[in-house]
């Protein structure tokens, strides 16, 4: 039942917890005034600031702090009032100031958890030990010329929100679902982009194996893992590694290793012995963090609906399932689309359209739902359609390609191209007459009891109707001549 | 002769255009010329961009719009940068550094209409009680003792400005003052020089050396002429989140103010068996001064000063180790080349730094390190705690303490020098106001059996430099120090 990896000597667990780093959307960094859009000229968006020049000083960007601190609420996780700031000591070249201003003792956001929803249709909740804010590195570039190095600072001081779980994971699913749900989270709050590809959302990942009820072994930590498919793949690997490594009699050593996606494989970055002395002391430069507990209650007050509670609602006022629920809420702009679509009609058609045709095309154009060719409105018209019979199920399909095809509405379409459901019982009448008359040997299989060439009769009437007869209406009638 | 102006006479001489900037500038600027080579000041000089201030000066003057402090020309220490003007910390690591930048307290001063005559000489990174550290070799004092020529140290580390204010190169100067560097240098030149309250001037610009500690200040020949210059340099600054959002009161009219009445501690931890005599009979005396003005003299104790010294020498080294390593050769310092990026560290660092400097990186590395953090740096947070603790009760029934300086008078280069921790030793009294972030005031009280200057210390309750100025002025209306040294502008005409 539960995910075990079969090795020589049975079955090991395996043990993940994930530090997730988020930047949190804010217009300038966490300590200056630089901007922090993605992608501008190499060096364009530092401040004095953010590349340390002497006498330059750190000043708390108060959006950040909210961005923190919504986050935290979205997590169900404790705000903590009082939180401080501290330099992280170590010599980089991407590093201006020689330290990383970060939270370590007193973080502004403590305990809270993430409810993962797994295939099988079952839940796990996941518990966040933390959540702390601390300003990205810059980026060093070694392959721009042979002998030097260049340094890009965009990135310095960017804010993250780092993420951290606790070691509650035990599968690559478990842990691929965390990350969706948290960005799917992240990005409900506007808190974070979630954009894997920029690194706007990368995890630290840390592994290690145990045979069942055992204490855990040591760990592995695997450093920015940037998409969701190869946090599952690097723990599949390492813990293939470090179950290898047991089984051969060996030690598991504690280190900082990097995942090739290319070998799908970890190497090894440094070891325990080569890891920093962080030298973390409280930032002279920063007072502490204090937060007014009516300006959190306002935050509070301001949060969106979250995927969990829309999905129950989902459920609860809609009747879909809980799988098209998870899939329609999944990504805020799914929801609100679907909700749009499915004002004043039949929700779990409205869902079908959706997680069906819709996305289909979306695949096929390319398109997100944001700039889907077919807007919720000309859906829910479309479905406003099917439901007082003005075309049937199958028409509105040919109806729906036109509609992306040209932009048209639905109603026009129809007009248009004569697509308009026939419901004139004598029309479908004389139609099914013509049909049994051209057919005799097949009317005589049927009541031989081919039973099955019932539906040879509907398509031919269908098809005599150029697929406008009212499929309800059509099978009346035939029921009538031939029982 | 304009040498012997106080920088409020000056200012007075200039409104009633008795003299123009140009020329108090020109004078000055002739003076530094004259002395800088045997005093060795100033690092930088301006003399040219003093004279073009100096004429935008006289503009203003000449259509009565004068601020505070338009036409006076100051020194700056060269720990407070300035735009286009290269700024050096007294370190070879920034020998090449023109910060695109003015510091905010160096701005305010440019604001009020002052005249920069140039860069002063200071212990590298401000680390230093004699400025012998300096990069840019050390600061002679223009005193000397009498029948004794060898040079004397000005203090430090802000040697520089306290040297050219006494020496008459300039009618007062910026400064800063991490455990004591305005206090002592003041005391050692025979001048006076006030930190205020932690958070009283913005640290924005300003070379970080501790940055807990670190508050700029000025010196200058009076009390009042310090009160005048304080008045520009303070202010709230949101670029620097240690600043204080409080109204700047009027520090000159404190000076007024007489010390009728007020309660007077004097702490009996600063009285120690080492203490020259001299000093001690001129505490005695300075307190006899307040108490013939009206003050009310109350023995009182601060427990934990005897550990302010040792925390200090955790604290600041620990934040100083942070702080510096920012001169990585990387981006805007001297680089030294190296094979890797490790070994340009490696070159860069160790022919940019001191002697003085790089101990201090090393003891603040080592008690910021994994299992001595909590014996050294945490444990010197406590106590620093309690130190203030100590400063907060006293001050629930004292206005003011008045204590030595420094525990000695100058010294010649050369002394103390062969041990780093009897030079530490110079802070002991003055770094007490750092670690718990009170205003102190240094002002000269007399001469001792050589003819070297000795200063009194004034502390006060956080931001109340009213009472810290008008105790000083008290002191400095009995003392009556006329004293000049012998090295001075003007001094043989």
């Amino acid at each position: 039942m539960s995910y075990a990896i079969e090795g020589r000597t049975g079955p090991w667990e395996i043990v993940v917890g994930l530090e997730v780093h988020a930047q949190a959307i804010t217009k300038s960094k966490l300590f200056s005034g630089a901007p922090t859009a993605f992608g501008a000229e190499p060096n364009s968006q530092v401040s004095f600031v953010d590349a340390a020049f002497p006498g330059m000083l750190p000043v708390l960007n108060q959006e950040a702090v909210a961005q923190a601190v919504r986050t935290g609420l979205g997590l169900n996780a404790q705000i903590n009032l009082v939180s401080r700031f501290d330099r992280k000591n170590y010599f980089y070249a991407d590093l201006p100031s020689g330290y990383q201003i970060s939270q370590y003792e007193h973080p502004i956001v403590g305990a809270g958890q993430i409810e993962i929803q797994l295939a099988d249709g079952t839940t796990r909740q996941i518990g966040v030990t933390r959540l702390h804010l601390e300003q990205d590195a810059g980026k060093s570039l070694h392959d721009q010329h042979p002998t030097k190095s260049y340094i890009d600072l965009n990135r310095a001081g960017v804010p993250l929100m780092e993420i951290v779980s606790e070691p509650d994971i035990r599968s690559p699913e478990e842990a691929g679902a965390y990350v969706r749900k948290l960005r799917s989270i992240l990005r409900y709050l506007g808190t974070c982009d979630g954009n894997m590809e920029e690194g706007s959302l990368r995890a630290d990942v840390n592994v290690s194996v145990r045979k069942h009820g055992e204490p855990y072994r040591t760990r592995c930590e695997i450093k920015n893992v940037n998409s969701v498919r190869f946090v599952m793949l690097a723990i599949e690997a390492e813990a293939k590694r470090q179950i290898e490594v047991w089984e051969g009699g060996g030690t598991v050593e504690q280190e900082t290793r990097l995942f090739d996606p290319n070998r799908g494989e970890t190497r090894s970055m440094r070891s325990k012995e080569d890891a920093h002395d962080y030298r973390y002391f409280p930032d002279p430069d920063l007072l502490p963090v204090v937060l007014d507990e009516a300006w959190v209650a306002e935050l509070k007050a301001a949060l969106p609906e979250l995927p969990d509670a829309k999905q129950a609602r989902f459920i609860g006022d809609f009747g879909l399932s809980p799988y098209d629920a998870a899939v329609l809420v999944a990504e805020r702009a799914t929801a609100d689309y679907y909700e749009a679509a499915a004002a004043g009609r039949d929700p779990k058609q409205a869902a079908n359209w959706v997680t069906g045709d819709l996305f289909a095309l979306l695949n096929r154009t390319g398109r997100t739902i944001e700039d889907s060719p077919v807007s919720a409105a000309a859906l829910g018209a479309l479905l406003g359609l099917i439901a007082d019979n003005t075309i049937s199920g199958k028409i509105a399909k040919q109806v729906f390609d036109i509609m992306a095809e040209t932009g048209e509405g639905p109603a026009a379409i129809v007009e248009a191209r004569g697509l308009r459901q026939v419901t004139d019982t004598s029309a479908i009448d004389a139609a099914v007459d013509a049909v049994l008359a051209a057919n005799p040997d097949k009317v005589a299989d049927y009541k031989a009891g081919k039973d099955k060439m019932f539906g040879f009769f509907v398509g031919q009437v269908m098809k005599a109707m150029a697929g406008k007869g009212n499929p309800g209406l059509v099978n009346a009638a035939l029921k009538a001549r031939i029982g | 002769m304009v040498f012997d102006l106080t920088l409020a006479e000056a200012r007075a001489g200039l409104r009633r255009r008795d003299f123009s900037s140009r020329e108090l500038t020109s004078a000055f600027n002739g003076a530094i010329a004259a002395l800088n080579p045997t005093l060795n000041a100033f690092i930088t000089t301006t003399p040219e961009l003093a004279l073009q201030q100096a004429d935008a000066a006289d503009v203003a003057l000449a259509r009565g719009e004068h601020g505070p402090l338009t036409g006076i020309p100051l020194a700056i220490k060269d720990l407070f940068c300035t735009k286009g003007i290269r700024t050096t910390a007294g370190s070879r690591i920034l020998d090449h550094f023109v910060p695109p930048y003015e510091s905010t307290v160096s701005a305010n001063l440019l604001r009020d209409g002052a005249v920069f005559l140039g860069k002063a000489n200071l212990d590298e990174f401000a680390m230093g009680s004699s400025n012998i550290t300096s990069a840019y070799g050390p600061v002679v004092s223009p005193w000397t003792r009498n029948g004794d020529n060898r040079p004397l140290v000005p203090g430090g580390s802000s040697g520089g400005s306290a040297a050219a204010v006494a020496a008459r190169l300039a009618l007062g100067a910026t400064a800063t003052d991490t455990g004591g560097s305005i206090r002592q240098p003041a005391s050692f030149c025979g001048i006076v020089g006030i930190k205020p309250t932690y958070g009283r001037c913005s640290r924005w610009g300003i070379v970080a050396f501790a940055s807990s500690l670190d508050q700029a200040g000025p010196v200058a020949r009076t009390v009042e002429d310090c009160a005048i210059m304080l008045q520009s340099m303070s202010g709230f600054d949101a670029k620097d989140s240690t600043s204080a959002d409080l109204p700047v009161p009027d520090f000159q009219a404190a000076c007024k103010r007489g010390v009728k009445g007020l309660r007077i501690g004097v702490p009996r931890e600063y009285r120690s068996d080492d203490m020259p005599p001299e000093i001690e009979t001129m505490w005695q005396q300075g307190l006899a001064w307040l108490r013939e003005q009206g003050a009310e003299i109350v023995d009182v104790t601060l427990p934990h000063t005897k550990y302010g010294l040792a925390t200090y020498y955790i604290v600041a080294p620990a934040e100083a180790s942070s702080n510096l390593a920012r001169y990585d050769g990387v981006r805007f310092s001297s680089r030294t080349d190296g094979a890797d990026l490790n070994e340009l560290y490696e070159n860069t660092r160790g022919a940019g730094f001191g002697p003085e400097v790089k101990r201090r990186i090393m003891i603040g590395t080592y008690v910021l390190s994994a299992g001595y953090y909590d014996a050294y740096y945490l444990r010197a947070q406590k106590i620093r705690a309690l130190i203030l603790k100590d400063f907060t009760d006293v001050f629930q029934t004292v206005d003011a303490l008045v204590t030595p300086t420094a525990p000695s008078a100058a010294f010649a280069q050369g002394e103390k020098m062969d041990d780093p921790i009897k030079m530490y030793f110079n802070d002991v009294f003055t770094v007490p106001a750092n670690m718990s972030g009170i205003p102190g005031i240094s002002v000269p009280a007399g001469l001792d059996a050589q003819g070297l200057p000795l200063g009194l210390q004034v502390l006060g309750r956080p931001f109340d430099e009213e009472t810290v100025f008008a105790v000083g002025a008290a002191i400095e209306r009995a003392a009556g120090f006329t004293a000049v040294p012998g090295m001075r502008a003007g001094a043989g005409a």
